[in-house]
């Protein structure tokens, strides 16, 4: 059986490696010599934390150049629909204007993204500039710029372009049925991931039960309180970029648009007011770099916020039916399931989503045997892409679901039907490679349910209180099979003082803090001595982006690495200036010196001497994360590098009369491996669990027909202070992360569990499971009267 | 469009500006005057992204007309603190407990914060979440922030000391 779409290219990969036991000294854990740790494991305030709380950050939208212009989006406002005419001279003729570009004036004009990395995906073309048709509300069809941004503004809309409509689809379910309007010729199925292990039929008609039900989640937007924003100049005939971005080594994709080679595009990215996945893909950068080619003048873009709220990329909603089938004991036996996930009108990430969803679709969960498809199918919606969490935290909905309805079914407690299939360090995945470090789902579950304490009553009548959980597994790293590697070079002052530099792009989660305070570790300089440069690609070497929560893994792991070979490299020139031998030497405390602190060097004489001594002061290191391959067509392989596990436990009181879900208490925990920062740990679980829950209760894109109807943030609602309560939090360090030493990343996971935690907890307070999100009053009142109608048909009182 | 000649006070300076009428108090304090504290987040007057103090009260400036503003007394996070002296210990709470993480909300944040401190100066936990509902974060679930706030209200007198412009 083959799946891969007609038109594509599945390469022949690797088979998986033989299991590997987990080795924490070559997976990046403390040497012998480092096990005492000074200041990881604590919570300084970094250089990032003062700008910010001082206001002194620059973000993207805070520079300005002499002579800038100011550029807008033409976009469309009907779709799908071809493009008859564009009429640019009205927007020309206006004063102040400085050019107006439509796609006859992009040199290359199509963004080709193979986010699977090739293995079984269509290959299509996004314009930079619609030309002969526009597939979704809000797609740029031209790009003006002009010396003040109103003059911007109204030269925008001056811009005339004629629309024949196109018959649309607007659901993944329409878009695959026969005879759909093609959203792109290639076909409407961007890529047909499956997962195959095993005899699913014959488990299936083993089985003592089949748990069988269609979950189903939504649009959701990033929300990033700085909206897409950069500012272009030209500067020794490079077109430099300063941009809010995740990833700087778009310069690549620049340079083929504009045409020009990959010297003459420099990217740097500002420290950015959020990203969460939403400038993993490109935003401003091609327009402003179109621009500042053309104009030959600094160019500033910032979208609107009701730009980013109608055309950025979003959360893809799933719709996952998942058919579980187990023995009365409540042993899984096998899991079937079929993931949808609408990718918009084009490709972005989605291939790579759509493959996570599959990978982690059967969860922290022993399942012997699997038939998993995942499929990203094109709609006239607006694209979808990267999202904290990326299609492995959908999926959290789904198979926690499917936990909690086999327990039900079964008579067992939910913890007990989940002790009975936990994964456990050794196992099989569903992917088929074995999993080789430590799995703490189960204390983070205890610690978890112990957090939210005593039971809340009632605060009136009709009212229920009830408790749920859900646990998760996210990865961290990209796909493994991309080879990935990320690069830290580290230079000791003259003074003594230490630079870092790193391709690495800070979203607000510490990223470039991080490293910082590994580099800290190792050489004992003082963080008031560390600068860090980060985020360009034309003199920092390259990290390779922020996303996957993968940063710490990769540039953590890479400044590990840097700072010991410093070390290694400089110890020598310091115990012969000592006269002790190479061991005796210690690095603490901005000196290398004995241990017993009797003598020493300040590294400012360290570096003086290695000077003298033609040693370097300085290493530039690339580290290597584990690879391994995919086989698409046998649907077996490699997956991810490594797994964080986590639980979350709410309390809720569901108002019987009007729907509404009040969250009550609220408890987190995750096994980090390590904390580095633990005040910074404890951010980004409050902070993922946050957004979770306004996944789960509010957040909604609603469109009609691909016509967003929130198109403000006052009616696109993410969550207020008022709309959470306090969050406990704690976490497990099993020493057994395959980050710096043996940290797990900790970006994505919290955002998994909420979703599946309150639909728990719900179901707990009222007795019917909601399975569709975000779980509205509307949502709640339609699941009571749905209970009500059932209660009469058994003939019990409703 | 009409363009007006106004003098803001912002900070305790006089500004002279020669601005379009249609231009907020944020369009001119950010691009005009260059006060990057001053964020732009939706021009709804949601989010809060923009706060500055006018006659000590926290208001969003993209709702503001630069041309409404003249006459009153506006003052941004860099005014109410300067980074050239030392943080406001409201600030010090903030740095000690993480309250932010982009940092894109934390101006407004701690204008609004510290309008609340002065009025209410024994506000528990949920008056202060009330306090904070028209300041959107996306990072941290606000909690850090909350602690930090009551932290702040929480220090023995001496150290909560105004410093800076506040109004």
């Amino acid at each position: 059986m083959t799946t891969v779409e007609p038109g594509t290219t599945p390469d022949t990969i690797e088979p998986p490696e033989a299991p590997t036991k987990f080795d924490p000294d070559a997976d990046s854990g403390p040497l012998e010599r480092e096990r005492n740790l000074r200041i990881v494991g604590q919570s300084p305030a970094h250089h990032d934390f003062v700008n910010k709380v001082r206001g002194t950050l620059l973000y993207a939208a805070d520079w300005s150049l002499p002579g800038m212009v100011h550029a807008k989006l033409v976009r469309s406002d009907v779709a799908p629909a071809r493009i008859v005419s564009i009429d640019t001279s009205a927007a020309e003729r206006l004063e102040g204007v400085v050019a107006v570009l439509t796609a006859a004036d992009v040199p290359h004009n199509a963004i080709v993204e193979h986010a699977s990395g090739g293995l079984g995906e269509l290959t299509i073309d996004q314009p930079v500039l619609a030309f002969d048709q526009v597939r979704y509300v809000g797609e740029p069809v031209a790009v003006v710029a002009a010396n003040d941004p109103e003059t911007a503004a109204e030269a925008a809309d001056l811009v005339e372009i004629v629309y024949e409509s196109l018959p649309g689809v607007y659901s993944p379910e329409d878009a695959l049925a026969d005879g759909a309007p093609l959203v792109h010729d290639e076909g409407n199925v961007l890529v047909n991931w499956h997962l195959d292990r095993g005899d699913v039929d014959a488990a299936f008609a083993e089985a003592d039960v089949v748990i069988d039900n269609t979950y189903r989640s939504q649009h959701a937007e990033h929300a990033y309180l700085e909206t897409e924003a950069g500012v272009g100049w030209l500067e020794n005939d490079v077109v430099t970029l300063r941009i809010s971005t995740q990833v700087i080594e778009h310069a690549v994709e620049i340079a083929a648009i504009l045409g020009l080679p990959q010297s003459q595009v420099r990217v740097i990215a500002s420290y950015m007011g959020g990203g969460f996945g939403g400038k993993e893909d490109m935003t401003v950068e091609p327009y402003i770099a179109l621009l500042v080619w053309r104009t030959r003048r600094p160019v500033r873009m910032i979208w609107s916020r009701q730009e980013s709220i109608l055309a950025s990329t979003k959360r893809h909603p799933f719709t996952m039916h998942y058919r579980t089938a187990a023995t009365k004991e409540g042993k899984i036996l096998a899991v079937d399931a079929d993931i949808v996930g609408d990718s918009g009108a084009y490709p972005c990430l989605s291939a790579r989503v759509l493959f996570a969803g599959a990978a982690l679709s059967t969860g922290p969960y022993k399942v012997p045997v699997v038939r998993i498809r995942s499929r990203a199918v094109f709609t006239n919606n607006v694209p979808t892409s990267a999202f904290r969490g990326f299609g492995a935290m959908q999926v959290v909905f789904g198979y926690e679901s499917q936990m909690d309805a086999l327990a039900a079914e079964l008579g067992l407690s939910p913890e007990e039907v989940r002790d009975r299939n936990h994964i456990e360090k050794g196992d099989i995945l569903s992917g088929g490679e074995p999993l080789t470090t430590a799995v703490a789902v189960r204390e983070t579950r205890s610690i978890a349910l112990e957090m939210l304490g005593e039971p809340s009553h009632p605060s009136g009548p009709n009212k229920a209180v009830g408790r749920g959980f859900g646990s998760s597994m996210q990865p961290y790293g990209r796909s493994i099979w991309f080879r990935d590697n990320a690069s830290a070079w580290l230079t000791l002052q003259a003074d003594g003082t230490l630079l870092i530099r790193s391709g690495v792009t800070d979203l607000g989660a510490g990223q470039a803090a991080s490293l910082c305070q590994i580099a800290s570790e190792i050489l004992g300089v003082p963080l008031a001595d560390i600068s860090v440069y980060i985020g360009d690609t034309a003199l920092n070497p390259p990290a390779g982006g922020t996303f996957a929560t993968r940063q710490l893994y990769m540039s953590g792991n890479a400044i590990l690495r840097a700072a010991r070979k410093l070390r290694d490299q400089l110890t020598p020139v310091a115990a012969k200036e000592l006269g002790v031998p190479e061991d005796g030497v210690v690095w603490r405390d901005g000196m290398v010196r004995t241990d017993d602190g009797d003598t020493g060097l300040s590294l400012a004489e360290l570096v003086r001497a290695a000077t003298d001594a033609m040693v370097d002061t300085s290493v530039l290191h690339t580290w290597r994360a584990r690879t391994g391959g995919f086989d698409p067509k046998v649907g077996q392989g490699h997956t991810y590098p490594d797994y964080t596990f986590g639980t979350h436990a709410a309390e809720v009181e569901v108002d019987l009369e009007t729907g509404e879900v009040r969250l009550l208490k609220y408890a987190a925990c995750h096994d980090v491996g390590r904390a580095i920062n633990p005040v910074r740990v404890e951010g980004q679980i409050i902070g993922g669990a946050a957004q979770g829950i306004g996944y789960a209760l509010m957040e909604d894109c609603v469109a009609e027909e691909g016509h967003p109807l929130s198109s403000l943030f006052a009616d696109y609602l993410i969550p207020t202070s008022m709309d959470l309560p306090d969050i406990k939090v704690a976490f497990v360090e099993s020493g057994e992360g395959r980050g710096p030493l043996n940290a797990r990343g900790v970006g994505e996971p919290p955002i998994g569990p909420p979703a599946a935690t309150i639909a728990s907890a719900v179901e707990a307070a009222i007795g019917i499971r909601p399975k569709q999100l975000p779980i509205t009053s509307e949502r709640v009142l339609a699941l009571l009267d749905q209970r009500s109608g059932q209660q009469t048909q058994n003939g019990e009182r409703p | 469009m009409i363009r007006t000649q106004l003098v803001l006070r912002v900070n305790n300076q006089q500004h002279e500006v020669w601005v379009r009428n249609d231009r907020t108090l944020l369009d001119v304090l950010h691009d005009d005057l260059g006060m990057p504290d001053v964020r732009y987040g939706c021009a709804e007057g949601v989010c809060g992204t923009c706060t500055v103090l006018m006659d000590g009260d926290p208001v969003s400036a993209c709702t503001v007309y630069a041309v409404q503003a003249e006459g009153h007394e506006v003052v941004t996070l860099r005014g109410w603190s300067d980074p050239q002296e030392e943080a406001h210990p409201l600030q010090k709470c903030f740095l000690a407990r993480g309250a932010s993480q982009c940092g894109f909300c934390t101006a407004g944040m701690l204008l609004t914060a510290a309008t609340l401190a002065e009025r209410n100066p024994d506000a528990t936990r949920e008056e202060i979440r009330h306090e904070l509902v028209g300041n959107l974060c996306r990072c941290t679930g606000y909690q850090a922030i909350v602690d930090a706030v009551e932290d702040y209200l929480h220090l023995p007198a001496e150290q909560t000391a105004e410093t800076g412009g506040a109004q």
